[in-house]
């Protein structure tokens, strides 16, 4: 006896902790839900924000640049939905009603840094400089990729719900480490580099997100988590997914979080340009919910109307972002009816050659899928390829008995 | 002019057919690309689709308010001359896939338009999810090299067997039953080494010499190991089959050596067989049946039948596990009355019967086949009693001598699938009864108990039931209620 033995009792929470405590919970679970916006729908601009400053370093011609990416993109998620219509396309992801937030977070990144879509980042694809026709080689069903990502910093479309957004952060550590160990050496680390990370509020709520926060916080990656909420996971709406407004839950990682109108493509610009400053200059990670709504379908397999009232898709539309954007540059006279008609005509053939580049292209053959094992010549691969060479070469469709095929079909 | 038909597409992964709600356009009108020509209704969703050619429309090719299947055609478009965007292009290149510009137009021209299969290069991606692979396979060239003589592909038929955009696999080539084998043997002998490498079946040394020993093709024995791996008990069970096989084989392909004709013995239907086939029919396909199953601890039912056989008062009577399956089954339809009735359709509307007897059937295997006497009044049996009506019921029918009246209005039946080690099946129910009862086998297996697996004697009940009478709440009352004593015989006490 006389030995204390360690409790694992507490003692009880004092009343005036407790009330404490039962007053922040409150407070919490209502969240903040502040919203970043400079241009208010009918197009006006808010000059005494605190991130105006980012938008008046733009001179008039990257405004244009910008309303041109957005009806471009627009433009041609129509025809690549019509393609899947006619059959040409296996699914198309629309974009519609996410330009904003997808040309205004693209064109705010610098050609250093990385980006990793989901499916959906049609739009940052055009600020990143990628084909737009090779974007319809995955929705074809003829690549698992279509462009080489680092031609443009712009990673491979993730199918897989969130799996991008831990290599995203373990990409922003790999630019850490390559940083620290140019300095040990004492050679120049270059321009530093950031991290985007592009997901959905339906993606919020997996796992992959949480790690990647933990992980991003633990070690000041720099990442930039960029979260269109766009309103709904397919068919289950955004308050189902998060009980507080989405950003707020950076705030229990220990990072900034902020809400900005995803439809509003300057307050997009402004925000995510600061975060990626941020991010590059050691401060860490931010996570940025651009606040927009999806006017589509979740995919061309899905049918909105099943879940959502046209009050709702009314009241959206009222907020479209490219309309809101034009009405900016009308009323602050940056563009006049030529731009916006010679907008409208490079769209339209942006979409046609869109068209004809699905049209032209072809099926990849298995032999391809040899050069894809290794990044250098392999002994076994050779092997392989020459066997499948041969296997291949012993078919018996000739030329002769193609001949004969057609001779048969013209005879009919 | 040139006629382009539009196929319709897969909108939404997977579908295999859609229904036309209604038609935008109609023959004459003019479409430029993208223009909505009509709106379908599919599993999914309800779509608009585009015109995917600008020109005049010819014809519709299907009618509204009908399902049609992915991949037929719905509209044919015919090119206007002036026209000179988007659409040519497409054709273009789409009739440079699949042969001359004027095989397709032609093709096209025939009243029905079956000839545009999808191209893989370019054509339209209809029916891209479900449909299956060809299943044909396309001829080998014989290997100059090979050892067995392969017969030339016939010429005449090699057109149809090549797989190629204009050829469709699906199409009605009547193809000779033996050309497949012949393919089909001539890739396997391709004398390569990476094929014998990749042919070789993966085995330890020791197994290879007791397959060589046993002359056994390591080949032919089926692999259960890691990657395929014939391991030693995979050589072992196969060496078992084959010397049952061997044993079983004279005797079982006797008939078939002395007459080739003999090689189906035909049996003409009649008797019992007759009438089996014929109740069986009518109950399954007049009464839904729901089956349910139930594994059921019958430890103390064995260790109860074991003391009855000792008991003085039972001295004389077979005591078997289906005794106390018996006394369960008349508890519980007491317990659960519905089960112990009879759907009758009356002139006047269907009525349910439950009976307030148990005329309790008990399926027998007799010389003259499937029979199902009854014990009648059964739920006024005491367990002797009952005891001695299942052995005169069993002992008869083996005679072959059961009456038509002990095979009349049974109420409930019993089958004892179980006393040839089979663990349970679905029954199907006596015609004029509502409920049946399979009795598995009762064998020992591990059990947990209190978090121990422990060794008990276990079975598996299983019940089919006229869904017409009997709902799933129910039936699962009464099986639960059989089960409980099985588990607990001494609650027939109560």
């Amino acid at each position: 006896m006389g030995v204390e033995l360690p409790t694992t009792e507490f003692s009880d929470i004092p009343d005036e902790l407790w009330l404490e405590l039962e007053a922040h919970a409150h407070e919490a679970a209502e969240g903040h839900s502040a919203v970043v916006r400079l241009l208010d729908e009918k197009g006006g601009f808010a000059a005494g924000s605190k991130l105006a400053d980012a938008v008046r370093a733009l001179n008039p011609e990257d405004l244009r640049a910008m309303y041109r990416d957005m009806a471009m993109i627009r433009r041609f998620d129509i025809e690549a939905t019509a393609l899947q219509r006619q059959g040409q396309l296996s699914l198309w992801v629309p974009l519609r009603g996410q330009e904003a937030a997808q040309i205004g977070s693209g064109r705010a990144t610098q050609p250093q840094d990385y980006l990793f879509p989901t499916y959906r980042e049609h739009g940052v694809a055009l600020t990143r400089g990628v084909e737009l026709g090779e974007l319809l080689r995955l929705f074809r069903g003829l690549s698992n990729g279509g462009w080489d990502p680092r031609e443009t910093g712009f990673h491979l479309y993730t199918l897989v719900l969130a799996a991008q957004v831990p290599h995203a952060v373990g990409y922003a550590m790999g630019i850490q480490r390559d940083a620290a160990r140019a300095e040990a050496r004492g050679e120049d680390p270059g321009d530093p580099g950031a991290v985007v990370a592009y997901f959905g509020d339906g993606a919020s709520s997996e796992g992959d997100v949480h790690e990647s926060m933990v992980f991003a916080a633990s070690f000041k990656a720099p990442v930039v988590f960029f979260c269109q909420n766009n309103q709904w996971a397919i068919s289950v709406p955004a308050e189902v997914q998060s009980r507080i407004p989405l950003f707020n839950r950076a705030k229990g990682y220990g990072f900034p979080g902020v809400r900005v109108d995803g439809n509003d493509v300057l307050a997009v610009y402004a925000v995510t340009q600061w975060a990626l400053a941020r991010a590059r200059a050691g401060k860490g990670p931010v996570l940025i919910e651009a606040y927009t709504y999806r006017q589509g379908a979740h995919t061309t397999a899905d049918d909105p109307t099943k879940y959502r009232l046209s009050d709702e898709e009314r009241m959206w539309l009222e907020r479209d972002p490219v309309s809101r954007f034009e009405a900016y540059l009308r009323a602050e006279g940056i563009a006049d009816d030529a731009f916006f008609a010679d907008v409208a005509a490079a769209g339209d053939a942006l979409a046609a050659k869109a068209r004809a580049d699905i049209l032209s292209f072809e099926a990849p053959s298995l032999e391809d899928a040899f050069a894809n094992v290794y990044a250098e010549p392999h002994p076994l691969v050779a092997e392989e390829l020459a066997w499948h060479r041969e296997y291949e070469a012993g078919f018996a469709d000739t030329e002769s008995a193609v001949d004969a095929d057609r001779a048969q079909e013209g005879g009919r | 002019m040139t006629k382009q038909i539009f196929t319709l597409p897969d909108v939404g992964e997977g579908l295999t057919e859609a229904e036309i709600v209604a038609w935008k356009v109609k023959p004459g009108d003019t479409v430029a690309i993208n223009d909505i020509i009509c709106e379908i209704e599919t599993a999914k969703s309800l779509v608009e689709l585009p015109s995917p050619y600008a020109g005049t429309v010819l014809d519709l090719l299907a009618p509204e308010h009908q399902t049609i299947e992915v991949g037929s055609p719905i509209i044919a478009i015919g090119e206007g001359a002036d026209d000179g965007v988007g659409a040519p292009s497409g054709a273009a290149s789409s009739a440079s896939v699949v042969g001359s510009p004027s095989a397709l137009g032609e093709s096209l021209d025939s009243p029905v338009p079956v000839m545009h299969e999808p191209g893989i290069e370019s054509g339209p991606l209809v029916g891209s999810g479900p449909k299956a692979d060809a299943a044909k396979r396309r001829p080998r060239r014989a290997a100059p090299s090979s050892a067995r003589q392969v017969p030339p592909p016939v010429p005449a038929r090699e057109p149809e067997a090549v797989w190629s955009p204009l050829n469709k696999p699906e199409a009605p080539a009547a193809v000779a039953p033996t050309q497949p084998a012949a393919e089909v043997t001539a890739p396997a002998q391709a004398p390569n080494a990476v094929v014998g490498l990749l042919s070789r079946v993966l085995a330890k040394p020791p197994v290879r010499r007791i397959a060589k020993e046993l002359g056994i093709n390591l080949e032919d024995v089926p692999a259960t190991g890691a990657r395929g791996e014939v391991t030693r008990a995979d050589l072992e069970s196969y060496q078992a089959q084959r010397e049952r096989e061997q044993d079983a084989a004279p005797t079982f392909w006797e008939p078939a050596k002395k007459a080739q004709q003999q090689r189906v013995e035909v049996i003409p239907v009649r008797g019992v067989r007759k009438a089996t086939a014929k109740a069986m029919v009518d109950s399954a396909f007049s009464a839904p049946h729901v089956s349910i199953f139930v594994d059921v601890d019958a430890s103390r039912t064995m260790e109860f039948v074991q003391r009855l056989k000792k008991s003085r008062d039972f001295e004389g009577i077979k005591v078997s596990p289906l005794l106390i399956l018996a006394k369960a089954v008349i508890w519980a339809a007491a317990r659960n009355p519905s089960v112990n009735s009879q759907w009758v359709s009356a002139p006047g509307g269907d009525e349910i019967h439950v009976k307030h007897f148990m005329n309790l059937g008990i399926a027998a295997a007799t010389p003259r086949g499937l029979l199902v006497p009854n014990i009648k009044d059964a739920q006024d049996l005491s367990l002797k009693e009952l005891a001695i009506a299942l052995n005169e019921l069993a002992t008869t029918a083996r005679a072959g001598k059961t009456k038509p009246a002990d095979m009349q209005d049974g109420t409930l039946t019993i089958t004892n699938i179980g006393a040839l080690g089979i663990d349970i099946g679905t029954p199907i129910i006596n015609p004029g009864e509502v409920a049946i009862v399979a009795f598995g086998t009762i064998k020992q297996k591990p059990w947990v108990v209190s978090g121990e697996v422990i060794p008990r004697w276990i079975t598996t009940l299983g019940g089919s039931f006229d869904h017409r009478v009997v709902d799933g709440d129910l039936s699962a009352r009464f099986m639960a209620d059989v089960a409980a004593i099985m588990e607990e015989p001494a609650l027939l006490l109560d």
